[in-house]
């Protein structure tokens, strides 16, 4: 399937997809977060069944994750990104029942980014030690005495 | 002891640390694990002992910076990794490098690949309890050094690619060593064999141990030869061929058994891939520019950028997402290692706490890799 075909496919599911990108090597679609649960069940019934990476992202006025998922019989690629409603209480589903793959990734995007995976039964610090104050990869993360600010 | 952890157990059912300091998480690795006598029920674990934000650093740095940045990763395939940031800024600014930076490339990624999987290979014994193969795999191992740190001017973490080709070239004993090399790996690869592969004793420490199935494999987003033991294709050489896979021929290694020993199994037949990828290139070298000259401050224009690579250890993968400065806006790289061990607690469950340290030999972990 060319990505023009993924594209019309997509674009027929739901409506208040951003779909870009034909020409690269991957489509990127932005997700509302009100169909995000069924749009990735639609895509794993697509045969995208290998979750590559789960990113999590600031996007200044909001946090979100932007997900790569492949699908392992013609091994093409999907980026797809959905935002969170607001940086103070940052809340998104959990993928982990459709891709068990998530589970650890989506405890990282909460390590440094703060973003709560609603359903995820383990939600807790992975990398950072327990009881660390402040989200690392958040862009407003001061910290004076470990980081070289230039 | 009936209401303990609010289940119904006859024998006490407990916790123990295993690592952060411990011979067999080869690094700073610390498993939770909850047992029934030697009986392990479940495998969590706490990462970050060697977190050193990589992520958080490349917000601050150059493209150019970055590069050197990510042989701290799995240092094991560092030069694999350098060549991951440099093939996504080559891409995204449309630099096409010569044949010749594409071959050496290639050569030294494969000899990487030799390095790291001589070291697994003897790690992968001592675990067990074989102490001998880890100085027979050193033997080998010195020799790929030495020709990494004739070139290179170091023996690890070679910071040899750089954006738009490599940084010296190559050193005029190269293929006379790289030959010499090759005719010893030929030489003494069947020795591994009689030494650990057709051994009664380590066999029964593998066969059967750790089994996962090939859907469990995808669903995990297990990759690299672990996921190759269970019979899914996923090798990127493959798939997405880069610098010059794809004028070679080699055969990807597949095993479907999906215990420990198909693991084993496909990194020895790697080894003799990786040889027999060497073979076609060595003689075959062409004469061009080693490096082209790029801008001294690299800029990518906005948008979403991954480039994804083979390291020894499965699928690595860089993306960046770029807002046209200096700097990457975000950038992450997924490591090969971090997916594998997510899959732990699945192939543990039910075995003992010494098939644990075999199973964690056969994913090959690197816990800087993991960490980052």
């Amino acid at each position: 399937m060319t990505n023009s075909e993924l594209k019309n496919k997509i674009t027929a599911w739901f409506d208040g997809l951003t779909v870009e990108n034909e020409e690269g090597k991957f489509l990127t679609v932005e997700v509302p977060q009100e169909i995000f649960l069924d749009f990735c069940r639609k895509l794993k019934e697509e045969g995208f069944d290998y979750l590559f990476s789960l990113t999590g992202m600031d996007f200044g006025k909001e946090l979100g994750v932007t997900y790569h998922v492949e699908s392992t019989a013609s091994r093409q690629m999907v980026q797809f990104t959905v935002k969170t409603a607001d940086r103070e209480k940052p809340e998104l589903d959990s993928v982990r029942d459709i891709w068990p793959a998530a589970h650890y990734h989506e405890m990282e995007a909460f390590d440094f980014f703060g973003i709560v995976f609603r359903g995820h039964p383990d939600m807790r610090r992975l990398f950072m030690p327990e009881g660390w104050k402040g989200f690392p990869l958040r862009k407003d993360y001061v910290d004076e005495v470990n980081m070289l600010i230039r | 002891m009936e209401d303990f952890l609010g289940e119904n157990i006859k024998t006490q059912e407990y916790f123990l640390n295993m690592g952060p300091q411990h011979p067999a998480t080869h690094g700073v690795l610390r498993l939770l694990l909850k047992l029934d006598g030697e009986i392990v029920h479940n495998v969590d674990m706490d990462l970050g002992y060697i977190h050193r934000s990589i992520e958080k650093m490349c917000e601050r740095d150059t493209y150019k910076q970055i590069v050197h940045l990510t042989d701290r990763l799995d240092y094991l395939s560092a030069h694999i990794n350098n060549e991951a940031v440099c093939l996504l800024v080559e891409d995204a600014l449309n630099i096409e490098v010569s044949d010749r930076i594409k071959v050496i490339r290639t050569i030294m990624s494969e000899l990487t690949r030799l390095s790291s999987h001589a070291l697994w290979w003897g790690v992968m014994g001592m675990d067990i309890g074989a102490l001998t193969t880890f100085m027979y795999a050193f033997r080998e191992r010195e020799l790929i050094n030495d020709i990494f740190e004739e070139t290179c001017g170091a023996r690890l973490t070679m910071n040899y690619n750089v954006i738009g080709g490599v940084r010296y070239d190559l050193h005029e004993n190269f293929v006379k060593r790289v030959k010499a090399l090759l005719a010893q790996l030929k030489q003494k690869l069947p020795e591994y064999d009689k030494l650990l592969t057709g051994n009664v004793i380590f066999r029964k420490r593998l066969e059967g141990i750790g089994y996962i199935s090939k859907e469990d494999a995808i669903a995990y987003g297990l990759n690299g030869p672990t996921a190759r033991g269970s019979g899914v294709s996923c090798d990127i050489r493959k798939i997405h061929p880069y610098s010059a896979y794809d004028r070679v021929d080699f055969e990807e290694s597949i095993f479907t058994e999906g215990d420990s020993y198909a693991r084993y199994k496909v990194r020895i037949k790697e080894m003799w891939q990786s040889v027999h990828i060497i073979e076609q290139l060595i003689d075959k070298i062409p004469e061009g520019e080693f490096r082209h000259k790029t801008k001294a401050l690299i800029k990518l224009p906005p948008g979403d950028y991954l480039q994804r690579v083979e390291t020894a250890r499965g699928d690595f993968g860089v993306y960046v997402h770029s807002d046209g400065k200096k700097s990457p806006y975000r950038m992450k790289f997924r490591s090969p290692g971090f997916a594998n061990l997510a899959a732990l607690n699945k192939m543990a469950k039910g075995l003992k706490i010494a098939d644990i340290v075999a199973i964690l030999s056969t994913i090959d972990i690197v816990v800087p890799d993991i960490d980052r």
